[in-house]
Formats: C-alpha cells, sequence, structure tokens
C-alpha cells in the first residue's frame, strides 16, 4: 500500500460527503463512530440519535477505471432508544459510542453496536426475492376461502426490488454499571470483550443473559478512585490476548489463560514522565483515549491528548515512536481546561499495511504519518476543498511569531471542530472521516 | 476563540527567566512576584477545578474518567498547596473572615464547596491510609488541629495544619460538613451560619467519619447503583436509612447552594475567584451551566 505523504506519486483527493450542510447542526446528526468492516465494502456510522447508517462501495465505473467507486447509503436503521434508569433518576443516552463487524461467514453482515448501557447484535441481510403463488393466501396476505382451492400450486421465487434489512439478533443487556467505552471481537470469532469505566466484561455472541467479568479496578471504597480504564481491545490473533489503557496514560496486557480475573496484567507498558514538562495537566493530557492493535497484531498504537505512540508489545518501557499531533497546544493547557476540550476522546487508527497512522485534531484537521518515511501531512475535511476529486492542500498550522501565508495561527482554530472518529478502509487508500455531523470520505489520486 | 494576548499560561510560569534589566541586589522582588503569579494562577485552576467537579453533579449522569482526572487534579493542586504552606494560610485567612462579624454567606458556601471536594479527595491516600476514626486526618499523635469557625459556641479544638501531614487538611469544614450531611433532610436549621453548623463537630468522631465518606461518596456515589451492596458500611447504612438515597446527591448540592441565605449561583462564582483573579473566560462558560442550576434549583424549590 502506498505511503502517506509527500512525493509526487502520492495525494489524497476529496471524495464525497455524507450530511447535512446546515450551519445548525442536529445534536442527534452528530457522528459518534466510524468504522469500515473487514473488506472495505460497508463503511458503517453511529450518531449521537442512536442511529447507525451504512454506506456501501458501490463497484467501480467500467468506462472511469481511474476512480474508485462511491459509498452510498446501503441501510439506515434505529439502533439504541434513549432509555431511563428508573433506580438512579438517569437518562441513559441513545448515542453509539462503537460499533464494530464481525468477520463475515454467510451472505448477511453482522455487526455489534453499543451505547453507554447495552450492546446489541445486528445483522443485516438483503432480500431480492420473493416468493409468489402461495395456496392459502393471495398476493396481498388475506387468506383464501378454503373452499374456492380447486388445485395445488408451488410457490415460485421471484425477483424484486433489493431491500436490506436490519434486524436485532442479541441483546447483551444489563451487564455494565458503568458507561460502556469500548467493544471488541474476538479472533475467536466467538467471544467479544466490552469495557466500561471500571469493568471489562467477556461475552460469548450467542448468550445474552452471562458474561464473564474479567477486569474489575473498581476498589472497594470509592473514594480511592483515581484511574478508570479508556479503552480495551482484543489481539488481531492471538485470541487470549487483550489490552486496556488507562486514564493514567499506563497500558496493560492481560492473557485470559493466566486467571479467571485478569486483575493481574501480564505486560505493563507505561512511558516514564518528563520531569521537565510536568504541569497540573500532566496527567489529563497522559490520558490514554484509543488503543489499538496493528493489523500484525506485533505493535499497538496509543492515542493520548497530545500524541500517538506506537508500542512494541515486547517493549514494556516506552513506546517505539511517538508523534506529536498538535504540540501547539501545549501551551494553551489551561484555556483548554477551561472550555473541557482536555478532555475530548481522539481515536486513531492504522491503514491496512500498518505503515501510516492517522488521527483528528482541531479546526476539522486530521494528521496522518507514515511510519517508514516519518512524513506527516494535516489535511482539512471542509466544504471549501469538497469539489470531486479535487486534491487537498496540506494545512499548517503557525507556531512561531510570524504567520506564513496559509497558514493558521492556533488563536485562530476553531476548537468545536473537532475529528474524534476517523477510520481506514483495510485494504485501499480510501479513508472516512467524521466532522461534526458531516462524513468525509477521501482517496488517493491514481495517476 | 481565544482572546488575543491572553496571558501566558500558569504551565509555563515556572520557566519564565528574570527579566534583564533587574537589579541583581533585589531578585527576589521577580522571585516573589513570579511566586504570587504562580499562585494566583494555581488558586484560580483550583477554583475553576471545584466548580468543574461541582456542575457535574448537577448534570445527569456525569462522565466518571472526567470527574476522576479533574478530582486528581485538585489533589495535586492541594498537595502542592499544603507542602509550601498556602494551604494553612488561605483556610486561617477564611476561618478569620468567618469568625469576624461580617460572616459573608458567599464566604461560608466557598468553604464548604472547597472542603467539600476536597474531602473527596481526602479519603483516599497519598501518604498513609487513616483509620476510620481519624480519618480527617487526626491521629492522636500528631499535632493537628482543627480549624473551625465557633461562634457563641464553646471552645471546640481548633487546629493548624501541620506542614508534616499534608493530608490533614480541611480546617472549618470538618465542623459544617459533617451536620451538613446529617441535615440532608432537615435543613431547617442549615439556614444560617455555620456555626449551628459548628455543633456538629461535637457530636464525635463518628459523625466526622459519617461526614467524609458521604462527601467522598458524592463525588463518585452518583456512578454507583443504590441496590443493597456488600461494601457500603453498615454503621453508615443505619444512619442514613431513612434518607431516599436517590435523591441524596442532588438534594445536598442544592442544600448547601441553598444554606446562604440569597445567595445565587453567580455569588458562589464570585467568592470563588474573590481568591484570586480567575480568566474571565472561566464565568462565562460557567454562567450556562449556572443558567442551568438556576433552573434545577426553581423546579426542587417549588418557586
Amino acid at each position: 500500500m502506498a505511503g502517506v505523504a509527500g512525493g509526487n506519486d502520492f495525494q489524497w483527493c476529496f471524495s464525497q460527503v455524507k450530511g447535512a450542510i446546515d450551519e445548525d447542526v442536529a445534536e442527534a446528526d452528530i457522528i459518534s463512530t466510524v468504522e469500515f468492516n473487514h473488506s472495505g465494502e460497508l463503511l458503517a456510522t453511529g450518531d449521537k440519535g442512536g442511529r447507525v447508517v451504512i454506506f456501501q462501495h458501490e463497484q467501480e465505473c467500467k468506462n472511469r477505471p481511474n476512480l474508485r467507486g462511491e459509498y452510498n447509503v446501503y441501510s439506515t436503521f434505529q439502533s439504541h432508544e434513549p432509555e431511563f434508569d428508573y433506580l438512579k433518576s438517569l437518562e441513559i443516552e441513545e448515542k453509539i459510542n462503537k460499533i464494530r463487524w464481525l468477520p463475515q461467514q454467510n451472505s448477511a453482515h453482522f455487526l455489534l453496536s453499543t451505547n453507554d448501557k447495552t450492546i446489541k447484535l445486528w445483522k443485516i441481510g438483503e432480500r431480492d426475492k420473493r416468493a409468489e403463488g402461495y395456496n392459502l393466501k393471495d398476493e396481498d396476505g388475506r387468506l383464501r376461502d378454503p373452499f374456492r382451492i380447486t388445485s395445488l400450486r408451488v410457490p415460485v421465487l421471484m425477483p424484486m426490488d433489493l431491500m436490506v434489512e436490519a434486524s436485532p439478533r442479541r441483546v447483551f443487556a444489563n451487564a455494565h454499571t458503568y458507561h460502556i467505552n469500548s467493544i471488541s471481537v474476538n479472533s475467536d470469532h466467538q467471544t467479544y470483550l466490552s469495557a466500561d469505566d471500571l469493568r471489562i466484561n467477556l461475552w460469548h455472541l450467542e448468550i445474552t443473559d452471562r458474561s464473564f467479568n474479567i477486569v474489575d479496578i473498581k476498589p472497594a471504597n470509592m473514594e480511592e478512585l483515581t484511574e478508570v480504564i479508556t479503552a480495551a481491545e482484543c489481539h488481531p490473533n492471538q485470541c487470549n490476548v487483550f489490552v486496556y489503557s488507562s486514564s493514567k496514560g499506563t497500558i496493560r496486557l492481560c492473557d485470559m489463560r493466566t486467571a479467571a480475573l485478569c486483575d493481574r496484567h501480564t505486560k505493563f507498558f507505561e512511558e516514564p514522565e518528563d520531569p521537565s514538562s510536568r504541569s497540573f495537566f500532566s496527567e489529563i493530557i497522559s490520558s490514554i483515549s484509543d488503543v489499538k492493535f496493528s493489523h500484525s497484531g506485533r505493535y499497538m498504537m496509543t492515542r493520548d491528548y497530545l500524541s500517538v505512540k506506537v508500542w512494541d508489545l515486547n517493549m514494556e518501557n516506552r513506546p517505539v515512536e511517538t508523534y506529536q499531533v498538535h504540540e501547539y497546544l501545549r501551551s494553551k493547557l489551561c484555556s483548554l481546561y477551561e472550555n473541557d476540550c482536555i478532555f475530548d476522546k481522539f481515536e486513531c487508527c492504522w491503514n491496512g499495511s500498518d505503515s501510516a497512522i492517522m488521527t483528528g485534531s482541531y479546526n476539522n484537521f486530521f494528521r496522518m504519518f507514515d511510519r517508514n518515511t516519518r512524513k506527516d501531512i494535516t489535511l482539512e475535511a471542509s466544504r471549501e476543498s469538497s469539489k470531486p476529486r479535487a486534491t487537498l492542500k496540506p494545512r499548517k498550522v503557525s507556531t512561531g511569531g510570524k504567520r506564513k501565508k496559509d497558514e493558521i495561527s492556533v488563536d485562530s482554530l476553531d476548537f468545536n471542530k473537532k475529528i474524534l472518529h476517523t477510520a481506514w478502509h483495510p485494504k485501499e487508500n480510501v479513508i472516512a472521516v467524521a466532522a461534526t455531523n458531516n462524513l468525509y470520505t477521501f482517496q488517493d489520486k491514481i495517476n | 476563540m481565544f482572546p488575543k494576548g491572553t496571558k501566558r499560561k500558569f504551565s509555563d510560569s515556572g520557566d519564565e527567566p528574570a527579566a534583564g534589566g533587574e537589579d541583581v541586589n533585589q531578585p527576589s522582588s521577580v522571585a516573589v512576584r513570579m511566586l504570587s503569579s504562580y499562585s494566583l494562577q494555581r488558586q484560580s485552576l483550583l477554583d475553576m477545578s471545584l466548580i468543574k467537579l461541582q456542575l457535574c453533579h448537577m448534570l445527569v449522569e456525569p462522565n466518571l474518567c472526567r470527574s476522576v482526572l479533574i478530582a486528581n487534579t485538585v489533589r495535586q493542586i492541594q498537595e502542592e498547596m499544603t507542602q509550601d504552606g498556602t494551604w494553612q494560610i488561605m483556610t486561617q485567612a477564611l476561618s478569620a473572615a468567618n469568625a469576624a462579624a461580617q460572616c459573608s454567606a458567599d464566604r461560608l458556601v466557598a468553604t464548604e464547596v472547597l472542603c467539600r471536594q476536597t474531602e473527596a479527595t481526602q479519603g483516599e491516600q497519598v501518604l498513609k491510609p487513616f483509620p476510620a476514626v481519624g480519618s480527617e486526618g487526626c491521629p492522636a499523635e500528631e499535632e493537628e488541629e482543627v480549624v473551625v469557625e465557633e461562634e457563641g459556641e464553646g471552645g471546640v479544638t481548633m487546629s493548624t495544619v501541620s506542614p508534616q501531614a499534608p493530608t490533614s487538611y480541611l480546617p472549618g469544614t470538618f465542623g459544617m460538613d459533617p451536620c451538613w450531611e446529617e441535615e440532608n433532610g432537615e435543613d431547617e436549621e442549615e439556614d444560617e451560619d455555620s456555626e449551628e453548623c459548628g455543633s456538629g463537630s461535637e457530636e464525635g468522631d463518628s459523625d466526622r467519619l459519617v461526614g467524609d465518606s458521604r462527601t467522598a461518596e458524592q463525588v463518585f456515589g452518583t456512578f454507583e447503583i443504590k441496590n443493597p451492596a456488600p461494601s457500603p458500611d453498615p454503621a453508615l447504612e443505619e444512619l442514613f436509612s431513612d434518607v431516599d438515597a436517590s435523591y441524596y446527591d442532588l438534594d445536598t448540592v442544592l442544600t448547601g447552594m441553598q444554606s446562604a441565605p440569597k445567595m445565587g449561583p453567580y455569588d458562589l462564582l464570585e467568592s470563588l475567584s474573590s481568591h484570586g483573579p480567575s480568566t474571565l473566560s472561566s464565568s462565562t462558560s460557567c454562567r450556562s451551566d449556572l443558567n442551568e442550576l438556576d433552573h434545577i434549583m426553581e423546579i426542587i424549590v417549588g418557586s
């Protein structure tokens, strides 16, 4: 797979944008998760209103071989509804926190979607034929009078317009006291884990009334709580291994073979703090918002507020690579604390070959880092640069006093336009970027 | 987004080099200015954090991760302030202000808010675990005294924080908080002064214990399903068996807000910021939240 940036042979260009154009964004339309399926054919998004929209990659046009197909709406359904917890007198938000696809095993597609408390398994199936010629009922479904039936016939399957149906197959509820932040399907394709702030549970996809608690960091006395779980993921090939990250910037790798309750980690990843940059915000900015294994399973990537780190699973004492996402914000931490932006949880993702990583930033900027060439690029998801197949121009934030032309100064950044969710196609250079209520797709320019 | 020419944030202020041209015979004036600017900023950060924690309570199902991070920040600031003695000075100043006749209500609530949150963090120990009874931080062998503003009461034990035990701060509120907690159901007594609340401190250690754990419980307690579970102390359960747990947190916070007569949410903000110049935008961002607070108060009070 081609690299990320620079050179004359690789550039990103705009492909599509989905979503309303209005300045006035309805809260329910804000996209809260984006995920490609394992083949890249389908792209799912979840929003704050509890809806899931799935896009399908259209076949490439025969007469435009240099243009990749577009993603068009395949299915839309309401996954979660707002609920009310009567015991605590609190509303449970319907916002979809995460979507994870199951590997495809037959013609239907399955995905897991979760809000704060409940995980659901959805089956998305196609129907393009229907049976006609029933004996006991006529075409519009009314029962025929049995005395009128004089002959028997065999119903035949006739083609019909394609209908995509989403139906909930399993509901995994009542297992989490705290807010679910992650779900991850295991490589055995039979189990998955779900993590909330203090606990991680292991489920079997077929069993909804029980789950195993495998990590519990809740202290006996809640007053002693100083650390929470922020993300968790199963290893891509070893079904007994998973990792979880914490608000203190640490990652623990656990092996489920060691014990039923994996409170004692197998590996503990933490980078020693740099004493020269210590401030009151050090802990907050070290809190890990996302952790992702590489496709190979050899590395994992963590995202904290200002940087992305790549860790070798065999080395616990420091990351092998660190990429600064928006270091110019370090001097603004107090303001960002004030307006709560410092608590924003950015996600990160690998490309299919693990040679590049991507993450979001503010002002609708997103950043890509090529691990081999060490080049990085900042791009913007905006309507202005949304002409079909328009090449994206790299953006730059000026940090010094002198602002060059085309650069944007830190104080002009729009902190309400944040790109928290991004996804990279597992096989091609196609990326999906969620900017508030709009979904942008970009692809590489094939020359 | 940010005002132009924003003052440099205090995370950088420590690195500020001494200005050139200063008389070398007076290096201390630069240092003093730097230090006071740093403490002011630190104070304002503390106030901001406490407001965030406080408001956190008012919202629907607060985010646990955010609360934990803010609480950790508050604890960090307090530890540092205690280590350089600033904490002692501040709390003494507050108690002095309260002892004076002008007992402004905003000071009162300010202390409560301050210490209510810090009580939450007090429970967890950096240095050593405190036994339950002595959890206010006064094991007998250490010379700690808790500052309690008293007026018209007998001389209740007055204490000052000793630098050796940074965790044993929270003067004043020890007297106030327990009664604040217990009188959750009966707030008629809480109308006025802290002095009445001071009587709570005479009720003995068990009440302080109650005050401590319940307060800390409030910071994280909302997240807990309040069904009978082995973890809560059975003694606590007994004491609070008649209190409707599901409304406890909201109630206590509002009670605290209302304990100061005619004190509105904006006054709270002003009072906290009077500790030091806080950044302007904190007021603006908090005001919208305080509008909500106002609204909620109206609904509950039924006005």
